[in-house]
């Protein structure tokens, strides 16, 4: 019998036959149609969430090859690599490999400085990330929890850079891993006893850096990309934030699709993104361990430093005064630990669980796609400021050292200058910010009722000077214009007739929050104002 | 008709400027010749003359704060007994005379010439008995600098950084970096303990560690990173700014220049 299959009577391409075979074993193309033509807008700042993804790839490429070499053992061995000033010195087989990978292995010290750059790069980029999505307000409902898996992936990367900075037992990471044995041993009760489960009895022992490496290499890389997966899905599933422009509202998404030009966009900056990292790590040195030697309890360096994203709790330790330590009850307790421990735990509770409290204060229950710009919401941006204000203080104590010598200052005075930075700062950089982000309203308002200066003086008949003011165009007053104010919560009895304590407090806080504000041109007012100027 | 070529048998203009720079050249370098020899005859160590110079050295740059015997006064201490080496540091690196008084006499300029600095450390020494210039064997580098590095990071690094970067003290007082310090001065430094550095006699670290910390130090001094640019060998204060401005800043501006409309 000879029958003609039906279908296929044209012939067809190579790579639609290969595109239909995949796509009738996987049913691929459902997916592909769906997220080909979603719509990702276009901001430079939306793109600092993909540094970071793109950063953590190269991180986790370059530390795949790390791993062919490196030897998480403490067990020590006299070194016998081609660095002249650590010949025949006795270290740990981590450091003698980590020695080999940087001098002896072909490429090594590129892909280990790649490795750390990238590492580096990956935190910050989150850092700036997430203060985008703050002043922007996009953690708003229904994102709240892309907040919380977000800084969760913050807190999950200052793990995995700690763990790998303490990974190749120098004298840095071993001082670095000091400083967290003190910490956890000025913790009461508990202290001590944790300290010895981590280290394996007492500091440093010889299980930690195996330890640290299992964590460092399986744990927190899988909850990371885990976590990814889950934050990525969130975007596809909110979809993305967007800017006020005229068409695009709370229920659209505007911008290019995914396929092909974001995804065009997105594949070439990977490579911008590891092209910088790869010049970078090519030209400047990091973590020099050859300078740092083995790790020995007793040596510590001047300028000893944990990685940037660490700073803030170093500088936090850094800035308590002294003789906050006495004995009580026949124990030690150590508050110059404690305070900064619990400084910080209530700092981090207070960002991750910023969105909620901002949710409380409003009571808004709307979906919020479009993204406010800072001035527009002058509370939470100078509440943004003071944090970062706090936060910098702590990072800056961090170096304070390395500012006394390079400034020419007094390490004392460093000290309580960053000590005024962080306990009144955060309430001057409040103020000043509501004050800038009320201005900037005003000015907004009075660019939309009045046009802007075009610099074009006119003598009138009877003689007077007059500025022309040049209206401006729809595009442009849309972005001015189109926003939201809060009115402060108006108290009312509930149906029992009481006013609760927590809507006392909530109405307190929308007092705080929405006291002064500036409400945005309304269609009136612009009418009124068009009006009166053409008299 | 060549203008340019006919004689008129007259000096050049300029002959006399010539021969006369001619002459001081000789003059001069004869004098210089002859001076540097005797210089060369006076720096014996010790010997009566060289320390009646340093004396004078002494009376005219020193005596207003160390007293007219160096014997000290409210404004400076006595040098007797601190030894040759403490002076050959302190005016050989040009801390000392002092510039102004500060939290630490700093390094600046060399105010006397090498001889003179030799005259006024032997005037120091025969004052009483300390400890001496160091010999070359000691500060050239020919030791090992694997047991140098060591004792560095024991014995130095805490203030002066594990790469001799430097480091800050209390009020003001700072550790200088050792990049561009010489043997002869590391060594005088660690003998005599100058500014905040306590001193390390031979018995805390024997002659032959010094020797080796200066190999380590020398060695640092002549190998760059070979990981690249080393951003003042300050560790991860200097790395983390970088990658915040440069780092993040190259990023940033691409991901403008990316998003950015076309016209």
């Amino acid at each position: 019998m000879s029958t003609a299959t039906p279908t296929a009577p044209q012939r067809r391409s190579a790579t639609a036959a290969a595109s239909n075979y995949i796509d009738e074993r996987t049913s691929l193309s459902v997916f592909v149609k769906e997220l080909g033509r979603k719509a990702f807008p276009d901001h430079w700042s939306f793109l600092l969430g993909e540094v970071a993804l793109f950063s953590f790839v190269v991180v986790l490429i370059t530390g795949t090859f790390l791993t062919f070499f490196f030897q998480a053992s403490m067990a020590e061995v006299e070194y016998d690599g081609s660095y002249v000033p650590l010949k025949g010195v006795e270290m740990s087989v981590a450091m003698a490999s980590t020695l080999d990978i940087s001098f002896d292995i072909r490429g090594g010290l590129f892909v280990r400085q790649m490795h750390h750059w990238g590492a580096l790069l990956f935190v910050a980029a989150i850092g700036l990330h997430m203060l985008r999505v703050f002043f922007t307000g996009a953690f708003r409902k229904p994102r709240e929890l892309n907040w919380v898996i977000g800084f969760t992936m913050f807190i999950l990367a200052m793990g995995e850079g700690f763990t790998g900075y303490s990974l190749p037992d120098d004298l840095l990471s071993g001082n670095g891993l000091r400083i967290i044995d003190g910490m956890i041993k000025g913790i009461p009760l508990i202290g001590t006893w944790t300290s010895f489960l981590l280290f394996g009895g007492e500091f440093p022992g010889t299980a930690i850096v195996g330890r640290l490496y299992s964590l460092h290499i399986l744990l927190l890389p899988a909850l990371l990309v885990a976590l990814v997966a889950v934050h990525l899905l969130f975007v596809v599933v909110h979809k993305h934030t967007h800017y006020a422009a005229p068409g695009r509202t709370q229920q659209n998404a505007v911008g290019p699709p995914i396929l092909p030009i974001y995804a065009a966009k997105a594949g070439g900056f990977f490579f911008i993104v590891f092209g910088v990292l790869a010049l970078i790590a090519s030209m400047f040195t990091i973590n020099p361990i050859w300078n740092y030697g083995p790790y020995d309890p007793s040596p510590v360096s001047a300028g000893t430093q944990p990685d940037w994203y660490i700073g803030f709790a170093d500088g936090a330790l850094r800035l308590i005064p002294p003789g906050w330590e006495f004995v009580w009850l026949d124990r030690t307790w150590s508050f110059n630990i404690l305070v900064p421990l619990i400084a910080l735990g209530l700092f981090i509770l207070l960002v991750v669980s910023y969105p909620f409290i901002e949710a409380f204060v409003t009571g808004d229950k709307r979906e919020h796609h479009i993204a406010d710009r800072p001035r527009n919401a002058p509370t939470r941006t100078a509440i943004g400021a003071a944090g970062v204000t706090f936060y910098a203080g702590l990072w800056a104590a961090a170096s304070s050292d390395i500012l006394a010598t390079h400034f020419r200052l007094t390490m004392e005075g460093v000290i309580h200058a960053l000590q005024a930075v962080v306990l009144i700062g955060p309430f001057i950089a409040y103020f000043i910010a509501k004050r800038v982000c009320l201005a900037l309203q005003k000015k907004d308002r009075e660019i939309v009722l009045h046009g802007y200066e075009s610099g074009r003086i006119v003598k009138l008949p009877g003689g007077e000077f007059i500025e022309v003011h040049q209206p401006l165009d729809e595009y442009d007053r849309w972005k001015l214009v189109s926003y939201e104010t809060n009115q402060p919560l108006m108290l009312r009895p509930n149906d029992r007739g009481k006013i609760t304590v927590a809507q006392k407090i909530r109405a307190g806080m929308s007092r705080w929050f929405f006291e002064d504000r500036i409400a945005p041109v309304t269609k009136g007012e612009l009418e009124a104002s068009h009006h009166s100027s053409q008299h | 008709m060549n203008r340019s070529k006919r004689r008129t048998g007259r000096r050049h203009p300029l002959a006399t400027v010539a021969l006369l720079a001619l002459g001081l050249v000789f003059t001069g370098g004869a004098y210089a010749a002859f001076s540097t020899g005797t210089a060369q005859a006076e720096a014996a160590p010790n010997s009566q003359e060289t320390i009646d110079e340093g004396s004078k050295l002494f009376q005219a740059n020193c005596a207003t704060c160390h007293g007219l015997d160096a014997q000290g006064t409210a404004n400076g201490p006595s040098l007797i007994g601190v030894g040759a080496a403490a002076v050959d540091f302190q005016v050989g690196t040009g801390r000392m005379p002092m510039q102004m008084s500060g939290p630490q006499a700093e390094k600046k300029p060399v105010q006397f010439t090498d001889e003179q600095v030799k005259q006024l450390a032997y005037y120091v020494a025969s004052l009483g008995p300390g400890p001496d210039i160091p010999a070359d064997s000691l500060v050239n580098g020919g030791g090992d600098a694997a047991n140098g590095a060591e004792l560095f990071r024991i014995n130095c690094a805490m203030c002066h950084n594990v790469a001799g970067a430097g480091g800050a003290l209390t009020e003001g007082k700072f550790a200088p970096p050792l990049t561009d310090v010489t043997g002869v001065h590391i060594y005088e430094a660690m003998v005599t303990g100058p500014q905040n550095m306590p001193v390390f006699n031979d018995l805390n670290i024997s002659p032959e560690d010094k020797r080796d910390i200066i190999t380590y130090l020398q060695y640092v001094q002549d190998n760059r990173s070979p990981g690249g640019f080393e951003l003042g060998s300050l560790g991860p204060v200097a790395e983390g700014l970088f990658i915040w401005i440069f780092g993040l800043g190259a990023i940033v501006a691409i991901t403008v220049w990316i998003t950015a409309k076309s016209n």
